[in-house]
């Protein structure tokens, strides 16, 4: 596996002179659907590599160890274990499918490693949001202090989010220098910048995001915390994806890329897959550089994979609910 | 799937989640093929509603799926008897269906589009499996195109009477389409045709017959009247057969230029008319303020949409010389990821060639450029053995003078040049005998607006290529040829003004193109009325020519008397000959540019002006007319007056219809006819192009050539910018000869004899310049319908559109 990104001196000429055309991004997103899809026993298989990327997620004030435990279990067994059989993966060795990871709030970060031990998955890394998540506007030292508990806890990524105001009043040198501190912060864990680009304003401003993140040392960009009015969108994954094109082709660092929010369905998934092999490459279509941050996905995979398998479509309540 | 001999075990679900590769989608070719069965794989043509199969052996043609070689159907080459039985057929359902009302019309097209759209997917499938192109186009862009074409010109066909007053329907049209996008282009023509109360003949392209066919079957099912639209098949000299059909009345042609001059030549002076969509080879402009990546999109939708087949293809990539080198390589990647396949396979970029010889001319281009010393990329990605394919190419390393920049490929090659600047930028794009489209990338609007006015082609994208709309007319400059399909500006080409009948002459024989013109100038001659009058002599009153805002003498220094009805010589002209011709268009391109980028505003005040200016000469310039011409002094000054009423009336349009693009011509207008107006056919002529920004020659009439020679002093007194009116006399075949042989021209307007009206229209094929003439017949010049109708502003711009898709916002 590549090394991580160790990021670079900031260097403002990489945010200069960026030209985004949005008409042209859309038209770009709309026929990625269109030019590419998968059928039959590729579409299976594209739909489970999509489970093995998906970042389990639940971000709500009433997570208790209850639901947040069914999660870990769900994610350590994100298909039900016949269809599994029926489509040949049940002998993948350590392979066996798994989602990528699970992702909460940082108070619940010790509820999921019990569980994930109880079931036998611990090799699925626990993800936790942090910095005042999803906000951020909290003091950069307790923001810092709350990546260290979150690592200390067991967290083995953190999704941290950037700082908008510092975004939006062109303050970049500021953003990559928290960027920075977060990543020391992290330590071995892996380090996801959220850019919540829906608040950015413009694409202009989501490519700079991009690009000072990865300068700072990220190793995944991430669209959205979910809280925003708009989320991942396939535009705004354009537009990021190819700031990591960018930014690979200077530095010859791999930077991965974690979409989230609003993704939902099946169809969704294998777009995004379509997206990254076609802008990115293979490289790009696997959990160690790509990840979907998603709640519902899952349920609709395994209903497709249900019908793959038996040629019905399955009814809610004969898969077991997240 | 493409015969690649996989194993089951390779095609596993979990080696594909290892390895994530595509696997085929092919789209259900099941219906298609129980519509083929139904016809017995044996097609006829469609005239007067129903299947007609000549009782004799006919032969035929067997129209073969390009993906896969697989024969589809047989189909029948039709001859000159099927020609003439359909466009009787036509002819008489023309007659009722042109005086239905507007409303019945719209009726009719409104229920195709209906039955189109619930016919989508087999249509689409026909039509994929026929030409080759990728099941994803046909689906996505050309047969929803042609859906939104027949609901827009229901539009049309419903307000006729209120958008397209003093406007009638021409006939039947005969039209004649490609192969590259079969349905959908002759949807273009037989949508406006049908809108404005024509009926159709039409001849499909040999290679891709079927859809045409299946939108006959669909029409009547949609219960559009019998013979309202007929479909014949045959080869291109069965083309040539129902083009030349006396009892078409228009010609509606896409295809090559090649096709498009002989169709000219075929149809001089028959009074048809005719309108032509033809080659390209045009730009793709990229500035280094250009969202590259999205560029590197837009250039895949420009030259390899449906496999480079594409008279609009940007061909020619353009690219700012401090970003090419990083353009060519994220090219060269993208071309990594495509895709080449069976066209009904739903995830490919790229289908197949419509026919190996068409493969053939594609790989001769590719391989000139090699011989060249070029480099030629292909992307080592799968292409598959069996069908008629030929990778995405690109080429560098080719300049001006290459062959593959110069002539057009069709096919999926793209070349690129570097440029310095902006200004090299327009020079290189308009550095083409073509003119049909282009696009622009940078986001500097600005920059973006300013190239895409300066680029002389009919349709100009900003940051996008190969956007339609049936809104938007298309169409070219140039020898991309002219008319435009679709919007209101198509309507025109599908109608003649509500007084004028069509004159119907025979074609043009070899004598009178070989001959017109060739006349020599006036030698000295002693009339009897010029000895016997007064003592003392008149002062020698010598005209020059008029161009370039000055009088200049004739290169041939030969002159020509004017005479009065009694005989006496009233005035002196000069005789132009070529080289006048010559100079007088070089003066008019002079004037032209800056001409046109004069305010609307200003160009009235000019206008108007040289009305203030007739008025102040009314009397005089009356009494020249009533000398010349032998008019009575009261008629003259009505000519006068209505000379300053007309100037009025285009002043008036000057600044009216701002928000239609229009581009700059150099037209030449030539008078001659109107003998018994002198000043006020002048007038007309000159006036309504000048005031849409062409500059023009003109040759005024023969006979009476003064008074438009006195007009130069109102030119000179209005402040017109010299070179924007220039005035040839002497001639007047000699003169018409040699504009009309004039590379340089855009467009002539002869009101001459029958003869001369041919030789224009034949002799303009070569640079295919845009021509109206009168076919040796009259028009009251002083009745307001016939003078100043809204023909003359149709025939004084071709409308350009410029597409700018905007946004720039997408969230908070």
């Amino acid at each position: 596996m590549a090394a991580r990104n160790p990021g670079i001196e900031y260097d403002e000429t990489w945010i200069q002179n960026v030209y985004i055309n949005l008409p042209a991004v859309k038209r770009r997103a709309e026929t990625l659907g269109t030019r590419r899809t998968v059928k039959k026993q590729w579409q299976a298989a594209w739909l489970l590599r999509a489970v093995s990327c998906i970042d389990l997620t639940t971000l709500a004030g009433d997570d208790t160890p209850a639901n947040v435990s069914r999660l870990c279990y769900k994610a350590r067994n994100p298909i039900r274990s016949d269809l599994i059989k029926a489509v040949g993966m049940q002998d993948k060795g350590k392979l066996c499918l798994t989602t990528g990871a699970v992702c909460v709030y940082p108070s619940r970060i010790q509820d999921c490693a019990k569980a994930l031990k109880a079931c036998n998955g611990t090799k699925i890394p626990i993800a936790s949001v942090a910095t005042g998540f999803p906000a951020g506007q909290t003091p950069l030292k307790t923001r810092l202090e709350e990546i260290r508990q979150a690592v200390e806890d067991g967290a083995r990524e953190i999704d941290i989010v950037i700082n908008r105001t510092m975004a939006l009043t062109g303050d970049w040198k500021g953003v990559y220098n928290e960027v920075r501190l977060m990543r020391e912060a992290c330590g071995e864990a892996h380090l996801k910048t959220i850019l919540a680009t829906g608040e950015l304003g413009s694409m202009v401003n989501v490519y700079k995001a991009s690009m000072v993140c990865m300068m700072a040392g990220a190793d995944f960009i991430k669209t959205s915390t979910g809280k925003e009015g708009v989320n991942a969108t396939l535009p705004v994954g354009l537009v990021m994806v190819r700031a990591i094109r960018e930014y690979y082709q200077r530095t010859n660092y791999k930077v991965g890329f974690k979409p989230a929010g609003g993704i939902r369905t099946a169809k969704d998934a294998c777009t995004w897959l379509s997206l990254m092999k076609e802008e990115l490459g293979d490289d790009w279509t696997k959990p160690n550089l790509f990840r979907f941050g998603a709640s519902s996905l899952l349920g609709d995979i395994e209903r497709q994979i249900f019908h793959y398998v038996t040629g019905r479509y399955a009814a809610a309540h004969e898969l077991p609910m997240a | 799937m493409a015969a690649t001999g996989i194993s089951t075990e390779h095609n596993s679900v979990a080696n594909l989640f290892e390895s994530l590769n595509y696997g085929p989608a092919p789209e259900a070719d099941n219906v298609a093929k129980a519509w083929l069965e139904d016809h017995g794989r044996d097609f006829g043509h469609f005239i007067a509603g129903k299947w007609y199969k000549p009782s004799d052996e006919r032969k035929k043609y067997e129209t073969k799926s390009p993906s896969t070689g697989e024969v589809l159907t047989a189909t029948i080459q039709g001859n000159s008897e099927d020609v003439d039985l359909a466009v009787k057929a036509a002819r008489k359902a023309f007659q009722s269906w042109s005086t239905l009302s507007p409303h019945v019309r719209a009726r009719h097209l409104y229920s195709i589009a209906r039955h189109v759209q619930k016919h989508q997917r087999l249509v689409s499938v026909i039509e994929s499996m026929d030409n080759g192109k990728p099941i994803r186009e046909t689906r996505d862009a050309d047969i929803p195109l042609v859906v939104r074409h027949f609901y827009h010109h229901a539009g049309w066909a419903q307000l006729m009477e209120t958008e397209m007053r003093g406007w009638k329907p021409i006939g039947v049209v005969g039209a004649i389409v490609p192969w590259n996008f079969p349905l959908m282009l002759l949807t273009w023509k037989i949508c406006p045709a049908l809108a404005m109360g024509n009926t159709v003949v039409l001849k499909p392209a040999t290679y891709t017959r079927l859809t045409a066919l299946l939108l006959a079957e669909i029409c009547s099912e949609a219960g559009l009247p019998p013979g309202v639209f007929n479909v014949v098949t045959g080869n291109g000299a069965f083309g040539g057969q129902l083009a030349a059909h006396p009892d078409v009345d228009k010609v509606a042609f896409t295809g090559s230029t090649e096709v498009g001059q002989v169709l000219r030549r075929s149809t001089a002076g028959t009074g048809k008319k005719l309108s032509l969509e033809l080659g390209g080879k045009s730009p793709v402009v990229v500035f280094d303020t250009a969202d590259l990546d999205s560029t590197v999109e837009g250039i895949v939708d420009a030259v390899w949409f449906n496999q480079g087949q594409v008279c609009s293809a940007g061909s020619r990539l353009l690219v700012h010389e401090s970003v090419q080198e990083k353009l060519v390589n994220k090219l060269k990647e993208r071309l990594t990821h495509f895709r080449v396949g069976d066209s009904l396979d739903k995830t490919i970029d790229l289908g197949a060639i419509v026919d190996e010889s068409q493969r053939k001319t594609i790989a001769d281009y590719v391989d000139s450029a090699r011989q060249e010393g070029a480099e030629v990329y292909q992307a080592s990605i799968s292409i598959p053995c069996r069908g008629c394919f030929y990778p995405p190419t690109l080429i560098t390393g080719v300049q001006t003078v290459s062959r593959v920049v110069v002539e057009e490929i069709f096919g999926p090659v793209l070349v690129v040049l570097p440029f310095r600047t902006a200004k090299e930028a327009i020079s290189l794009a308009n550095n083409t005998v073509y003119g049909l489209a282009g696009s622009v990338w940078t986001e500097n609007i600005s920059l973006a607006m300013e190239v895409a006015i300066n680029i002389k082609a009919g349709a100009v994208w900003i940051n996008s290529h190969n956007v339609f709309d049936a809104a938007a007319g298309f169409g070219g400059y140039k020898q991309s040829g002219y008319g435009r399909d679709g919007g209101k500006e198509g309507l025109y080409e599908y109608v003649r003004p509500t007084w004028e009948d069509r004159a119907r002459l025979d074609a043009i024989t070899d004598d009178v193109i070989k001959t017109f013109g060739s006349t020599l100038p006036p030698r000295p001659a002693v009339s009897d009325s010029s000895t016997s009058d007064v003592d003392t002599p008149s002062v020698d009153r010598t005209y020059k020519l008029y161009y370039g805002g000055a009088q200049k003498r004739p290169d041939g220094q030969y002159s020509r008397p004017i005479s009065n009805p009694q005989g006496k010589v009233v005035g002196i002209v000069g005789e132009s000959n070529r080289k006048d011709v010559r100079n007088a268009v070089e003066a008019a391109h002079k004037a032209a540019p800056g001409w046109g980028k004069r305010a609307a505003h200003n160009r009235a005040q000019i206008v108007y002006y040289m009305a203030e200016n007739l008025e102040v000469r009314r009397d005089e310039i009356s009494k020249r007319i009533s000398s010349m011409t032998g008019k009575d002094l009261e008629q003259s000054y009505k000519e006068v007056d209505d000379s300053i009423q007309r100037l009025f009336h285009w002043g008036a349009y000057c600044d009216k219809y701002g928000g239609t693009v229009q581009v700059r011509h150099i037209y030449n207008c030539k008078r001659s006819c109107p003998d018994e107006y002198p000043l006020l056919g002048f007038i007309s002529l000159f006036a309504p192009a000048v005031i849409r920004g062409n500059a023009v020659v003109v040759v005024p009439s023969e006979k009476y050539p003064l008074v438009a020679l006195d007009f130069y002093q109102v030119f000179d007194t209005s402040d017109l910018p010299g070179g924007v009116v220039n005035i040839l006399t002497g001639d007047r075949d000699h003169i018409v000869k040699y504009l009309a042989e004039h590379q340089d021209i855009q467009a002539m307007w002869y009101f001459g004899t029958g003869q001369g009206s041919k030789f224009v229209e034949y002799t303009s094929a070569e640079n295919l310049k845009r021509t109206w003439v009168n076919y040796g017949t009259n028009r009251n010049w002083s009745d307001p319908e016939q003078g100043q109708g809204e023909e003359f502003l149709y025939h004084s711009i071709q409308v350009k559109n410029i597409w700018i898709p905007m946004g720039d916002i997408f969230a908070n």
